[in-house]
């Protein structure tokens, strides 16, 4: 390797405009009209999720809840910080099982599904009926 | 009076376990170590039933089973989940919270002026947490970090309170503390209270009346300390930054006992790597590793531990150089003929990756040869964080972990296949 001196340099030699930064790389062509008016894309959780922490998933199994829109291996999105009301569909854990139904209060205590073939399930004296989160939205696939 | 509440999940684990296992309520619940091997956690029924923590699940497994007695492997993808929710949820609470491990934090009250509001702030945020998560907590309150740690202790022994206590006036705590012997405050361990004994100090509020000029020159700062936090004096503040890790340990028993080096190299170099990972993720650097080889307490055959550290010139983070300091120190605490049952491997003094101390002498240390790619490890570890692509040689691969896990619940919040179903 071979050295040619050139020459030195003092700061003052350097023209005012030497410094200037550009936070972004430039690029030669014209500016995206768009970059002013970026936003995030849409975010499927922040549509289904109010509150994360209290928001669990839960497989269906079966067709109870065909008529409510709930298929059979749907995904619930179950909120347990939403307090379940008369017609709400509930997650309930009913003689240690999960089920999936809606939550009458009126005329008496039932868990009904939304498919003709299977009965109302009353709930008897004495029966533990816990209802573990309302069920704010469930997803189907269909792919 | 400015307060602090400890939040305590009751039995974090078995709770964890009984979330989605609505059969399992009012059920005798254990929960192994890693390996299955000892029992770490129980329910308060597996309690009643005699089952102790740290019992090696053999002894008592026929007769716990027997009784209808449930176990698990622990599942630690779900209790980690469980407790950043419980965690989260505090967080929207208050404004500062520590997190003190997977099942505690300390709360700082400060936005409540009146301490007789602290009850029912306390009872709200049960409530809460039990209807949003489903994990039951108690919840002690008091003026400063050990008295509140003492009233979560007084909640728990309380059985069918509202599982809130709080020490908010001075009878109160007076009246907690003579009940209360001193190995149970926060920070008092066997030794200490034995010394303690020694000079007539049985009680918790005998140890707050005493001197703590006298306490700083016979004991410690850190005893004077507790003393005035006793006095409801606020020595411990809650720390909202979590102090950075003081060491990593990768350390696994195995049921298939080990006798030769070559059988336990694979081992050491797969928790080496793991190690290495933490690390890593920790941002931090090391300038020591540490082997530790030991056979089961439990064994009829000769015991013997081993343990031997190996010191880097400058703080390393690279896995090559982290593996070629656990091989060194493995062959150097290494003895044949034993069977080994337990290894591990354990990385100390941290240092920041920015600060850099490069040792005057890097050639005397020469035989370990220190490598260092930060780049190289990144771009690894990004390969294995989705799953094991990248093994170093002297790994052993698919059989990373000599772990059984047997009875491991499914990952019900952070596996899509392993969601709990409802019909």
């Amino acid at each position: 390797m071979t050295i040619n001196y050139l020459g030195s340099i003092s700061a003052d030699d350097l023209p005012a405009t030497f410094t200037t930064f550009f936070l972004e790389p430039v690029s030669v062509g014209f500016p995206s009209p768009a970059n002013d008016y970026l936003e995030s894309p849409i975010d499927l959780n922040k549509y289904l999720i109010k509150n994360g922490a209290a928001t669990f998933l839960i497989r269906v199994s079966g067709d109870s809840m065909i008529n409510a829109n709930i298929g059979d291996q749907a995904v619930l999105i179950v909120d347990r910080s939403v307090k379940p009301k008369h017609g709400s569909i509930v997650v309930a854990s009913l003689d240690g099982e999960f089920v999936c139904k809606r939550l009458k209060l009126r005329p008496r205590l039932c868990l009904l599904p939304e498919n003709s073939k299977y009965e109302p399930i009353y709930i008897q004296h004495g029966q533990d009926l816990d209802i573990m989160g309302t069920v704010t939205a469930a997803i189907n696939k269909f792919e | 009076m400015k307060m602090i509440a400890l939040v305590d999940c009751d039995n974090f684990y078995a709770s964890c376990e009984r979330l989605f296992r609505p059969d399992l309520r009012k059920k005798p619940i254990v929960v192994l170590s890693n390996n299955d091997g000892c029992v770490i956690a129980r329910s308060k029924e597996a309690k009643v039933m005699g089952i102790k923590v740290g019992v090696p699940w053999f002894q008592v497994k026929d007769s716990y089973l027997a009784k209808g007695g449930q176990v698990f492997s622990s599942n630690f993808a779900l209790y980690g989940d469980l407790s950043n929710r419980v965690m989260h949820v505090l967080e929207g609470m208050v404004k500062n919270i520590e997190v003190y491990s997977i099942d505690e934090a300390f709360l700082d009250l400060q936005h409540i002026q009146d301490s007789n509001h602290a009850y029912e702030f306390g009872v709200h945020c049960r409530n809460i947490i039990d209807q949003w998560v489903g994990i039951p907590v108690r919840i002690g309150i008091g003026p400063t970090k050990t008295l509140a740690k003492i009233a979560s202790h007084l909640a728990k022994k309380k059985i069918g309170g509202t599982g809130v206590v709080c020490l908010n006036n001075s009878s109160h705590i007076v009246g907690a503390l003579k009940n209360l012997p001193i190995n149970e405050i926060w920070g008092i361990g066997r030794n200490l209270s034995r010394r303690l004994n020694a000079i007539h100090v049985y009680s918790s509020y005998e140890l707050m009346k005493m001197d703590t000029r006298l306490i700083r020159k016979k004991f410690s700062v850190v005893l004077e300390r507790t003393v005035r936090e006793l006095r409801g004096e606020q020595c411990l503040s809650v720390q909202n930054a979590q102090e950075p890790k003081k060491q990593i340990i990768v350390s696994r028993s195995f049921r298939g006992q080990t006798s030769g080096l070559n059988q336990l190299q694979p081992l050491i170099s797969n928790f080496a790597v793991r190690a290495g990972e933490k690390l890593r993720q920790e941002g931090q650097k090391c300038s020591q590793v540490s082997v530790l080889i030991a056979t089961s307490p439990f064994s009829k055959q000769d015991q013997y531990r081993g343990f031997n550290s190996i010191q880097f010139s400058s703080p390393v983070n690279d896995t090559r150089s982290i593996l070629a300091g656990a091989m060194r120190a493995l062959q150097a605490c290494f003895k044949q003929g034993y069977a080994y049952s337990k290894a591990g491997v354990l990385l100390s003094q941290f240092s920041h990756p920015t600060v850099m101390q490069k040792s005057l002498f890097d050639d005397l240390h020469g035989c370990i040869e220190q490598k260092q790619d930060e780049n190289l490890m990144r771009c690894i570890d990004s390969m294995n964080a989705e799953k094991l692509q990248v093994y170093y040689a002297s790994q052993l691969p698919r059989q990373l972990l000599p772990m059984s896990k047997k009875m491991m619940s499914p990952k019900y919040t952070t596996n899509w296949l392993d969601l709990p179903t409802a019909n």
